[in-house]
């Protein structure tokens, strides 16, 4: 009995290192954009939707070089990027195969949409009309650039970083 | 079952071995849990109930995903909006979310789940709320106290500054991420029945509570104020606005706000107090003449404020 739970550690640390060599990360935001330089004002390459694992090639400052599936190599700000493996479904495999908590994120768990909506019925008088209304506004990285330069805003690195 | 619990325990351990720091309240529980059934002490339900219990306590604001984050966030903005009406104001609100979503990308956290979006509340009182996630609203009496686009940036970088350091988050009580927390470590592998959707729920209301609660009544601690002041400080900076406008618009405001009022006044340290900190920050930075086409589109923007 001993000696197979020694096995059984020695099997999970070596999993474990092979999983702090890997450099993935997970998109975790509803949708992430791949730039062609580590700043805003990159061009947007390509878009990653929430969930989405990617490869990290490199890190400068707060930007990582990211390869996705079907993508091409680009930059990613890390706020839009977690360790964590964001797993879409419940019951999928690598939650039955019993990965630790710490490492998954579940899309759609916890706080979400159902939860939302059960709020909504014991809260009739609270209307999410208005927050629905101002998460509409979005502007492109184009717009708020013309916005900055306008109106004579300059940075000392010159533009939005 | 006691032969097939003991490798899973001793899996758990392994697990929370290699995620790293931090760990120690739930490897403590772990190993109990492990050595109670190994000796025969405890019946896997015990032990698993342990697992559960200690898991749960090692749990932070921090384990709450940025998805989650956006939920809680959208629940607290309405429910402020439950309180004041918006201001319908098309042009001011494309111009304040062009400003906010331009000081955002200069944030440490630039990307939320859902985005930075700001709306102006209808109210005289002097007030701004950032709820969890981005979504910001700004009173009309706040937008008063703000004579140009720069001290205009202040107030929203400040926001800004509570949304990156999750302030809205860590007004919530423990109590509750631990319940809320424990169903998802529990239940991961399964969908929820409607029972735990009502726990949940319950938790979900419970923290809406606390943030709102923090937000509208308590004010947050002194500390964060000064976080949020410091992070305003530096988006201003590297966007290329004026910090000093930040020490402008709490002047104008130290002027307007009241004794006693219910706003700002009843939720913020004193200005002056956070003036003497901004100064310290900043030096003697000389005030900046802002170019006239940025002032002329800030008064253009604010005429009906």
């Amino acid at each position: 009995m001993r000696i197979r739970s020694m096995a059984w550690i020695a099997g999970l640390l070596a999993l474990g290192q092979a999983a702090w060599a890997a450099t993935e990360m997970s998109v975790q935001i509803k949708s992430g954009q791949i730039r062609s330089t580590p700043s805003y004002l990159g061009q947007v390459l390509a878009t990653v939707e929430y969930g989405a694992r990617v490869e990290v090639l490199q890190q400068r400052g707060d930007w990582m070089e990211v390869q996705a599936a079907g993508a091409p190599k680009g930059w990613m700000h890390s706020s839009a990027l977690t360790k964590k493996k964001v797993v879409l479904a419940s019951g999928s495999e690598d939650v039955r195969t019993g990965t630790s908590g710490e490492e998954l994120a579940l899309a759609g768990k916890g706080f979400n949409k159902e939860v939302e909506a059960e709020f909504k019925q014991q809260n009739p008088s609270v209307d999410f009309k208005w927050v629905d209304w101002m998460e509409k506004t979005r502007f492109t990285i184009d717009d708020l650039t013309a916005f900055l330069k306008a109106g004579g805003v300059k940075s000392a690195e010159g533009g939005a970083q | 079952m006691k032969k097939m619990l003991f490798p899973v325990a001793v899996a758990l351990l392994a697990a929370a071995w290699w995620t790293g720091c931090g760990e120690t309240v739930k490897v403590a529980g772990q190993l109990g849990a492990a050595v109670g059934v190994a000796t025969g002490s405890m019946t896997t339900n015990q032990a698993a109930s342990l697992i559960r219990s200690t898991e749960a306590v090692a749990k932070t604001f921090e384990d709450i995903t940025p998805e989650q984050e956006y939920y809680i966030g959208r629940a607290v903005a309405a429910t402020i909006l439950n309180k004041y009406k918006p201001y319908s104001n098309e042009e001011a609100h494309r111009y304040l979310n062009l400003l906010g979503q331009s000081l955002a990308l200069a944030s440490t956290k630039p990307e939320t789940f859902g985005g930075y979006h700001f709306l102006i509340l209808d109210s005289n009182e002097i007030n701004a709320f950032a709820a969890p996630g981005g979504l910001i609203l700004v009173t009309r009496g706040m937008l008063r106290c703000c004579r140009s686009e720069d001290a205009l940036a202040s107030v929203l970088a400040h926001e800004i500054g509570h949304v990156q350091n999750q302030h809205g988050l860590k007004a919530i009580k423990q109590g509750r991420l631990t319940s809320a927390l424990t169903i998802l470590a529990v239940e991961s592998a399964k969908s929820f029945g409607s029972e735990d959707l009502a726990e949940l729920t319950s938790a979900f209301e419970g923290s809406i509570t606390d943030i709102t609660g923090t937000l509208m009544n308590s004010g947050y601690a002194r500390g964060q104020e000064r976080d949020a002041d410091k992070g305003a400080v530096k988006i201003l900076e590297q966007v290329g606005y004026g910090p000093q406008a930040l020490v402008d618009m709490l002047e104008q405001m130290e002027q307007k706000l009241k004794p006693g009022g219910l706003d700002f006044a009843k939720t913020h340290p004193d200005p002056e107090d956070r003036i003497r900190d901004i100064r310290g920050w900043i030096g003697s930075a000389p005030e900046r003449a802002e170019p006239a086409a940025r002032q002329a589109r800030f008064e253009k923007a604010m005429q009906g404020i």
